[in-house]
């Protein structure tokens, strides 16, 4: 179909982009369109104008900080995964990323657009959420950090207010001994996942110390499975583990749609924390 | 109206086009590239892939607007005097085609694989090809072109 008409706008800075929001409260910002151009297309989504903010330099790249990685926001999907920044400060992101999509659409779609998407069957907000990520945003009048944990308010909505923009995301580094893994189960190779879930534990002598899971697609939000992180605190691989990883469901409000019921959904859930905490554990 | 600047198979456009035209509707419509089809218009079939700036893109998902300054090359911009660029060769001589709507955007993805992996394993192409949709179901065919399009592409560097 044919998107409803709209004017665009490419600022070439930040500053003319925070301008161009405050004009009108109906812009919308475009990033890579992976998200938005089918919702135009759809017709589910009117914006008045857009503010293409793909091109400005502020927001490109991966950044070693020391004790985090910056990822700008319009660091497309594609470079994030070859990143070497990424992929060695924060390998999760790089291994969840490699399986946004497809191939095309990574090399448009971007690692700021499709979190401030917000959308809950979304890759990359559980793993951000699981590793605890900082949003920064920033808009006319200065910058200010969003956690992870504030950031995702409800079905595609976000803790951004108008006129803000998200420059990038603080992604922590986790010392050593952390494993990694993100798992998901989708009819297509290409689809949005029915259920996913992120995991980084912390494993010595056989037992797990410490574990982060967020589950995509498990309520109206991507969520933390607080009471499987704790289950799992002490857990031996073997019947421990997979004790801790049945509570992956508890406090999930998994959405019905064609794809599955809310009960199947809380089985997948168990079923690939499960494997991915095994995963991420080093299990054979 | 926004203008934008757009190269196409080695051509240089000038175009004033509404904000809501997409990339695929410009190749079509405006410019006569009817080599791009548009498939399932929700970015997810594939057939409507094109190269932008070098990497696949799909052109359905990607605004005019969006491709000003870019350099775009459609199926149509890949053979060179008259004859089939060896992707395409390959496609006809594996038969991977049957009713030969995806193969425009397969034969792009096809290329776009072998830029980073220019000797894909079955299961590299078949990861690779992710993105691209074939309703008669000829992957085998499609994947064995991919496999022969490499290796004719890999003789053609190493003896040019």
């Amino acid at each position: 179909m044919i998107p409803a008409q709209f004017d665009y706008v490419r600022p070439d800075s930040l500053d003319q982009a925070f301008r161009e929001l405050a004009s009108d409260e109906d812009t919308k910002v475009l990033a890579g369109g992976q998200s938005l151009l089918p919702l135009l297309r759809l017709r589910l989504a009117y914006p008045s104008k857009l503010v293409d903010v793909a091109r400005l330099p502020e927001l490109a790249g991966a950044h070693d900080r020391g004790d985090h990685v910056f990822v700008g926001a319009m660091t497309t999907h594609d470079e994030v995964m070859r990143s070497p920044v990424v992929r060695e400060g924060c390998p999760l992101v790089a291994l969840a990323t490699a399986t946004v999509a497809d191939p095309a659409v990574r090399h448009r779609g971007t690692f700021g657009g499709s979190l401030a998407h917000a959308d809950p069957a979304g890759d990359l907000p559980a793993v951000v959420l699981a590793l605890d990520g900082v949003f920064v945003a920033r808009s006319a009048g200065g910058e200010r950090e969003i956690p992870a944990a504030r950031f995702f308010v409800d079905y595609l909505e976000s803790a951004l207010l108008p006129g803000e923009i998200l420059t990038g995301v603080k992604i922590p580094k986790l010392g050593d001994g952390w494993g990694f893994h993100y798992e998901k189960f989708h009819r297509t190779a290409q689809a949005w996942p029915i259920v996913g879930v992120a995991v980084a534990v912390r494993r010595t002598n056989g037992a797990i110390q410490e574990a982060r899971i967020g589950l995509a697609n498990m309520a109206p939000t991507p969520l933390r499975a607080r009471a499987a992180e704790s289950a799992l605190q002490g857990a031996e691989l073997g019947d421990q583990v997979r004790q801790a990883c049945g509570e992956a469901a508890e406090g999930t409000a998994p959405p019905a749609d064609l794809h599955a019921q809310p009960d199947y959904r809380r089985h997948l859930a168990r079923v690939l924390t499960h494997r991915a905490v095994r995963t991420a554990a080093g299990a054979p | 109206m926004p203008r934008i600047t757009v190269t196409v198979d080695g051509i240089t456009y000038e175009e004033e086009v509404e904000p809501r035209l997409l990339l695929v509707h410009l190749l079509r419509e405006r410019l006569g590239r009817t080599g791009t089809p548009v498939g399932c218009d929700t970015s997810n079939c594939g057939a409507c892939t094109v190269m932008l700036d070098g990497k696949s893109a799909k052109s359905c998902s990607v605004l005019a607007v969006q491709a000003d300054g870019c350099e775009v090359v459609t199926i149509e911009g890949l053979g060179a005097n008259g004859s089939m660029h060896p992707m395409q060769r390959a496609f006809h001589e594996e038969h991977a085609l049957q009713c030969g709507y995806c193969t425009p955007g397969m034969v792009m993805a096809a290329i776009d694989l072998l830029r980073e992996t220019p000797e894909p394993s079955e299961e590299a192409i078949r990861e690779g090809l992710e993105g691209n949709l074939c309703r008669c179901t000829g992957y085998c065919n499609i994947v064995r072109a991919v496999r022969r399009g490499a290796q004719e592409m890999g003789r053609a560097v190493r003896t040019s």
